[in-house]
């Protein structure tokens, strides 16, 4: 019992360890050429543009819920009208920073686990060095650019949407007038709302990124162990994001308000 | 002549498991190495050794005459320029298609002009009788096209060094004769030091003891005098350790039991 704690302990140990390494190589490819241009544009287009439509569903739905569950709390009190604030505020602020990184982890986060680990099964890791490639440059740099970018973009796009959904069940099933919830959800907004609402996607973004490359750089054992990483970046990612939100929530609270 | 790769007592373990044990040997330009062994007993490993893919626990390497066991992956990279290497497999990028996969190092990691690197591209499909296959995906080919697509990356920026790695394993007959013609055609014609890992006795031996020749606009493969196949050395490793080292003729007759059980 005893030994298998000791070693539970000491692998965690290693891969934090090694995780930190691979985030020092990763700042120093991203801040020294050479740069991959290339392959950073094509991993803008393949996280951003290829996470947009599960963006726009979860958002829109998310927002929609929330008006709905939210009108019968409020209707209790007689206060309707407030439901576009109460969507509004808690789209910009939470539900939309961190449903984006939850659908970016599990899009994303299993997608860079399984291609990384799936070139490291297949010696194609060991090939880009043979040919005189630094993969953390190649692979991982771009993947993390392109996280940290467009996570805040997706998460914008999230809160729009969720906003509008918000507005589809307010108008239409709640009976609020239009003019009267888009002064509620404007009322809602502050700028210190809208500071953290938009640092959080960075700090998810980055993390959800550097997990995946982390897992699937570290995959062995041949298709079986591809398909270990992939679950395990999803699950880590997913817990990080939860646990990441936590901390920089608490840090911006200190911060701004 | 000063060697090209010198391995000097080099040792490596994995935890309590022994890869290498004190390996030694050298290998001159222009030369052949055949590594035999049975399957685990050490041989691809010392290909990445060569290659500063792993690093050894005891002994150097010696590289173009700069020890490499010592060097960080940053200064790896500049003996990494002269050195190709084909993988298991082939292990040829998924994404890219075969010109991309092919001109991986002239494209991304050289300064060459592009129009030169299409040219060597085109001309070492050529080489390799692929050039109509330029735009097919790795996926689309077979074992042996994918592996003859490997040599063509490894060869494409021209390097001193070719390490193949069971570049004939598990290709028939026809198709692992057509790679042994490269191997020798590369180090004939091209002048390329060569390592050769495999456990495909046909392909070793044959790769030993014959020689391209160009006549005229086609090369043709041709039984080697006794000088050109004492320029092809055979290396066998049984558990890590190096328990053979000799030409073709010294292989066959030996009496070792390993060997000659190897060999029957």
């Amino acid at each position: 019992m005893f030994d298998l704690l000791e070693r539970w302990l000491k692998n965690g140990i290693f891969e934090v360890q090694e995780y930190v390494r691979l985030q020092a190589a990763t700042i120093r490819g991203a801040t020294s050429p050479p740069f991959y241009y290339r392959d950073i544009i094509i991993q803008l287009d393949a996280i951003g543009v290829g996470s947009l439509t599960v963006v726009l569903l979860t958002g829109f739905f998310t927002g929609a819920v929330l008006a709905l569950q939210s009108g019968i709390t409020l209707d209790q009190f007689g206060a309707r009208p407030f439901v576009g604030r109460l969507v509004s505020a808690s789209m910009l602020k939470e539900l939309g920073p961190v449903l984006t990184g939850l659908m970016l982890a599990g899009r994303i986060g299993s997608g860079i686990a399984a291609e990384l680990g799936s070139m490291v099964v297949t010696d194609q890791i060991n090939a880009l060095r043979a040919l005189g490639t630094d993969p953390v440059r190649k692979l991982v740099v771009p993947r993390v650019v392109a996280g940290f970018v467009m996570a805040p973009i997706l998460t914008i796009i999230a809160d729009t949407v969720g906003i509008l959904g918000g507005w589809m069940v307010a108008v239409f099933q709640l009976r609020v007038a239009p003019s009267v919830y888009w002064t509620s959800v404007i009322d809602g907004l502050y700028p210190n709302d809208a500071w953290m609402g938009i640092i959080k996607p960075f700090c998810l973004g980055y993390v959800i990124a550097s997990i995946g490359c982390h897992v699937g750089l570290r995959t062995h054992g041949g298709t079986q162990g591809v398909g270990r990483a992939t679950t395990s970046a999803v699950v880590a990612a997913s817990v990080a994001v939860v646990a990441v939100d936590l901390v920089v929530t608490q840090l911006l609270i200190t911060l701004l308000y | 002549m000063d060697a090209s790769i010198v391995l000097n007592h080099v040792s490596l373990a994995f935890d309590d498991k022994v890869v290498l044990k004190d390996v030694s040997f050298e290998l001159l330009p222009g030369h052949t190495k055949v590594i035999l062994g049975g399957s685990g007993s050490g041989k691809s490993t010392i290909l990445k050794l060569i290659l500063g893919l792993l690093k050894p626990d005891g002994g150097t390497i010696t590289v173009n005459g700069k020890r490499v066991d010592t060097m960080s992956e940053q200064e790896m990279m500049a003996v990494r320029s002269d050195i190709g290497m084909v993988f298991q497999e082939g292990a040829l990028f998924d994404s890219l298609s075969v010109e991309e996969n092919v001109g991986y190092k002239l494209y991304e990691e050289s300064s060459v002009p592009e129009a030169e690197a299409y040219r060597r591209v085109q001309e070492v499909l050529g080489f390799i009788g692929l050039e109509e296959y330029t735009e097919r995906m790795p996926s689309e080919l077979s074992g042996g096209q994918r592996r003859r697509v490997a040599i063509a990356r490894a060869m494409a920026a021209k390097p001193g060094i070719l390490l193949y790695d069971e570049a004939t394993t598990g290709l028939d007959p026809i198709t692992a004769m057509t790679v042994d013609e490269e191997m020798i055609k590369l180090r004939d014609l091209e002048g390329v030091t060569s390592i050769i890992v495999t456990h495909q006795l046909r392909d070793a031996f044959f790769v030993a003891t014959h020689e391209a020749v160009r006549q005229n606009s086609h090369v043709e493969f041709t039984p080697a005098d006794a000088l050109k196949a004492d320029e092809a050395e055979f290396i066998m490793l049984k558990d890590g350790v190096v328990c053979f080292e000799g030409n073709a003729t010294e292989l066959r007759v030996s009496k070792e039991p390993y060997i000659r059980q190897f060999l029957s």
